[in-house]
């Protein structure tokens, strides 16, 4: 089976189990990061500067709020959660070579039925059968909203990028559709979901803030890892994803595999947006929406669809949406410019790689 | 209900579909483009919105409309020059650079027009109209299609332009090769870099132009991420419309009367949540996903970076 001809994905796909990293690839790995994220920083301040905002200022307390005071770690830690479960749907989906771009309906899906179930359920059965069973609940119907994009590409041959884009608006209106008018909250005159009390979320680790949907976010993430790099199952997936050609003519049931990598994906950020509720948020709000989903897509390439480089992009992004939630606060500039931080963060370090590998190939040429 | 159906209201929802249907197509067919030569464009939302807002700035500050278009189209240039210098000339990967630059522009954009315009929100003066002599005097679909600004009917006009330039002319040639077979346009003595980079240009410009439409003509002001999805939805049209620019316009009149229907019943007062309204377009796309999807192509080298000699 020749993987070397196969287009995009494949380099980086099936040269997973790069374990036996030494501390010098280490090192260069981490300077690899941080050199581009100076670098970035230093073009996005030019901006700040630009509106008349001091950029020291600003980075102070992006980095004062998002990683060294006390409550913003703990609250950057808690941002990670969902991220991370959303991360790992998306290791499998793009291992495979399928591009799950829906991850923000799949995510508001599984956010607003586990809202939607959590309180109910809380009521007839013991609080930790209840989670449970709400984040199956999320995980399913997550997984019920892929199958169309899944069927279609694998009996059609339909490309997901555009269905998955498409479920996603509509999700994303499905979601306050039922917020506003199935779920809603007949106590307040708000349109939400029925809070979850907060002894009956999530427990919070420790004495700290902290939920411990992180722990749950970290397991999804290593086990994706682990079952992508070490298990047949992963290496069927990868094989799709290197060439979907040489699979189906090494006998393996592609459609099947597809829907299955679909599922997964979707499931897995289903479960993101259930952690994010019965962890942290407690209820749906109409119109909430993050949209984590768009930013951990390039965060994900990045790593290289390992997860343990995927857990430090995503520590990153928290710190960043957490800093610069609250340095908008202070310093009067927008939210938005979080998204451009993070932008601009992504293409110096896709850059930073590109420039990286010519140079070690040249080195060896 | 007789109201409801009436000439003036069927005017004013057929009239209302070609003003949203406009940026559609223009997002459309630079998207076409961009994949006829083997470029996956996802940062065409951010390319939108970047017109949207420089359109609308030189637009405020000339009172020229047309000077507006102008610097919305080049904004999207703008854009579309960063996207070719990292995705054609050096290969980086299509879709984390174009999902990167989206979240930039969003970013961006938002933030300009909150230092700038957030206390006074101005607008334009409603666009002016190109009356067209007998035919807009034809009941019903006369004053919605034949009495829209000029751009309206350049961009309609671009349709045709565009498909000359594919079936005819050296260019649409080789911009398909690039798309299907880069090799063999490199072989040929054409530089795939330099068709893919025009490809990508072009579809800044006219990605520009239909937000600086959107802004100017369509809304009349910059709103922070004004397009909605106008970009995604580019991408769909191009994708669909299987490399002819005429199944461009078709898919974007629908989507069109589909967001013209929303506006319409909620002026109308009929008691549907905006939300399932809101969903309308979309669901027409997945059903015509379902129905024709099977025979949406896309270029084989499609979002694949050519790099000569490469196996």
């Amino acid at each position: 089976m020749s993987i070397d001809t196969a287009p995009t994905v494949s380099a980086t796909a099936l040269d997973a189990t790069s374990g036996a990293a030494t501390r010098r690839d280490i090192l260069h790995r981490l300077l690899m990061t941080l050199g581009p994220i100076l670098a970035a920083l230093v073009i996005a301040g030019c901006i700040l500067l630009a509106v008349g905002v001091d950029p020291l200022a600003y980075y102070g307390y992006v980095l004062e709020k998002g990683l060294f005071s006390p409550l913003g770690i703990q609250q950057t830690l808690t941002r990670m959660a969902p991220l991370l479960f959303l991360a790992a749907g998306l290791i499998v989906a793009f291992r495979a070579g399928m591009w799950n771009l829906g991850g923000d309906g799949q995510f508001l899906l599984g956010a607003v039925t586990a809202a939607a179930s959590a309180p109910v359920l809380v009521q007839i059965m013991p609080a930790w059968l209840a989670l449970f069973c709400s984040f199956l609940i999320a995980m399913v119907v997550a997984m019920t909203w892929s199958l169309v994009p899944a069927l279609l590409r694998a009996y059609q041959g339909v490309n997901e990028i555009i269905t998955t884009l498409m479920m996603t608006f509509l999700g994303t209106s499905l979601a306050n559709v039922l917020v506003k008018l199935v779920f809603r909250d007949p106590g307040t005159t708000v349109p939400q979901t029925r809070t979850l009390p907060v002894e009956d979320r999530l427990p919070r680790l420790f004495e700290t803030t902290i939920t411990s949907g992180l722990l749950l976010g970290l397991a999804a993430i290593i086990i994706v890892h682990l079952v992508m790099t070490r298990t047949a199952f992963g290496l069927k997936l990868r094989i799709v994803g290197a060439n979907p050609r040489a699979a189906v003519h090494s006998g393996l049931g592609v459609p099947g595999l597809t829907i299955a990598v679909f599922a997964i994906s979707a499931g897995l950020a289903g479960l993101a947006g259930a952690v994010d509720i019965i962890g942290v948020q407690g209820n749906v709000r109409a119109d909430w929406n993050p949209a984590y989903g768009l930013a951990v897509i390039p965060a994900v390439f990045l790593a290289r669809m390992n997860g343990f480089a995927a857990i430090g992009f995503v520590f990153l992004l928290s710190v960043l949406s957490i800093g610069g939630e609250s340095a908008a606060r202070r310093l009067g500039v927008p939210n938005h410019f979080t998204l451009v931080l993070v932008s601009i963060v992504l293409i110096v370090l896709a850059l930073a790689e590109y420039v990286d590998h010519r140079y070690s190939q040249s080195r060896k040429a | 209900m007789t109201g409801l159906f009436s000439e003036v209201f069927l005017s004013a929802l057929l009239f209302g579909a070609v003003t949203a249907a406009i940026p559609l197509l223009l997002a459309g067919l630079g998207e076409q483009m961009s994949e006829k030569a083997g470029v996956l464009n996802i940062g065409i939302e951010g390319m939108m919105l970047a017109g949207a807002y420089l359109g609308f700035v030189g637009a405020f500050y000339s009172g020229s409309l047309w000077l507006g278009f102008l610097t919305g189209a080049a904004g999207g240039v703008a854009v579309a020059l960063v996207m070719a210098l990292l995705c054609v000339r050096i290969g980086l990967n299509q879709i984390v650079i174009g999902i990167a630059l989206t979240l930039g522009l969003e970013g961006l954009t938002a933030l300009l027009h909150h230092f700038q315009f957030s206390r006074s929100y101005p607008r334009l003066p409603a666009a002016e109209v190109t009356v067209i002599p007998l035919l807009s005097d034809i009941p019903v679909i006369g004053p919605a299609l034949f009495k829209q600004h000029l751009i309206v009917y350049l961009a309609v006009a671009l349709v045709f332009g565009m498909g000359y330039v594919y079936r005819r002319t050296q260019l649409g040639l080789n911009l398909q090769a690039a798309g299907d077979k880069p090799a063999a346009l490199d072989v040929a003595g054409i530089d795939v870099v330099r068709t893919r980079t025009v490809a990508v240009l072009t579809t800044g410009a006219l990605a520009g132009l239909g937000g600086a439409y959107l802004a100017n003509v369509g809304a009349g002001l910059f709103i922070p991420f004004i397009t909605n999805g106008a970009g995604f939805l580019g991408i769909v049209l191009a994708m669909l419309a299987r490399g002819r620019p005429i199944w461009v316009l078709f898919g974007a009149l629908l989507f069109g009367v589909c967001l013209s229907l929303t506006t319409a019943m909620q002026v109308a007062g009929i008691n549907i949540p905006t939300d399932i309204i809101q969903m309308l377009p979309f669901l027409a796309v997945m059903i015509m996903l379902v129905l024709f999807g099977r025979r949406a192509s896309l270029p084989a080298a499609l979002g694949i970076p050519y790099e000569r000699g490469a196996r």
